[in-house]
């Protein structure tokens, strides 16, 4: 092994063998510059993840003014503990899990200390047959315009609890594994997959609303 | 419908696979259900919700930087 992969070895997880030399993420070669106070290699990592980490402080404090401090937090905290970091994870899902804590911490004191966790309002039963049937509109995205769209979005997904909101943002639209998601929120994954389940038909009932075939003589009216 | 979401995430084994897929073609519910929740997913997918402006990008790194460097 070479000296660099001897340095880096706590770093690599499922090491890769490529003609005899492991594969190192590229992530991990910024981290161990960074924790050598490179700065720059710093700001490398916070140009690539600051966008995602604050999509997911927005979906979860649902403020802006909170997502900014969220993301400087995360990455301020992710800094101090470059060291802690071993590599049994990627770099990104470390992150994410630093601030999706951050992010929880925040929400908590906004509302005047109460207790807000990812089990708050999470019911465990098995997901149920929806209720509304209707089948949507062939192209939904075609009814609304673009910003009209967002709106509706923002608003449904709003709706939903924490802990579903984080599960299906994490999973769905920030496209992590199972078991990604999982060892970021530190849940199993049979409560992950409970979870998305539950956010999953929830979103889709909720956007029925908006999204249902009407009938011809309706959308002559929606027309008119 | 944990064996429909095995469907939306494609973790449905062969067999399983196959006989959802029968069940979808006679269950007019499941087929509307399937499709629409699929739909949802890939909605949120193409949607960015919460674009991150470029002044204020820069203004967040500049921040960030600032507080590491005081570390």
């Amino acid at each position: 092994m070479s000296a660099a992969a001897q340095i880096l070895k706590p770093f690599m997880s499922s090491p890769i063998q490529t003609q005899g030399t492991p594969e190192i993420h590229p992530d991990v070669l910024l981290v161990e510059r960074a924790r050598q106070g490179d700065m720059a290699a710093f700001e490398k990592l916070v140009r690539q993840y600051d966008r995602q980490v604050f999509r997911i402080a927005n979906h979860i404090v649902q403020n802006r003014e909170d997502a900014e401090d969220v993301v400087q937090d995360a990455f301020l905290k992710a800094y101090e503990k470059l060291n802690q970091f071993q590599g049994n994870s990627k770099f990104y899902t470390w992150l994410v899990r630093i601030a999706v804590n951050e992010a929880l911490m925040r929400l908590r004191k906004r509302r005047t200390g109460r207790m807000v966790s990812i089990d708050e309002d999470v019911e465990t039963d098995e997901g149920s047959m929806p209720r509304d049937l209707a089948d949507w509109s062939p192209d939904p995205e075609a009814m609304y315009g673009q910003s009209e769209m967002a709106d509706i979005l923002r608003r449904t997904i709003q709706g939903l609890p924490p802990g579903f909101r984080v599960v299906f943002v994490l999973r769905d639209v920030e496209g992590l594994s199972t078991e990604e998601t999982a060892e970021t929120l530190g849940l199993s994954i049979p409560a992950v997959k409970s979870r998305l389940l539950r956010a999953r038909l929830q979103l889709r009932e909720r956007l029925s609303r908006y999204f249902k075939r009407r009938e011809p003589n309706q959308a002559q009216v929606g027309a008119n | 419908m944990a064996q429909l979401d095995e469907m939306l995430d494609q973790d449905a084994a062969l067999p399983l696979r196959a006989d959802l897929e029968e069940h979808l073609r006679e269950c007019e519910h499941c087929e509307i259900t399937l499709n629409t929740t699929r739909k949802t997913i890939q909605i949120y997918r193409s949607h960015e919700l919460y674009e991150l402006p470029d002044d204020l990008r820069q203004r967040l790194h500049k921040a960030i930087l600032a507080k590491c460097r005081k570390c």
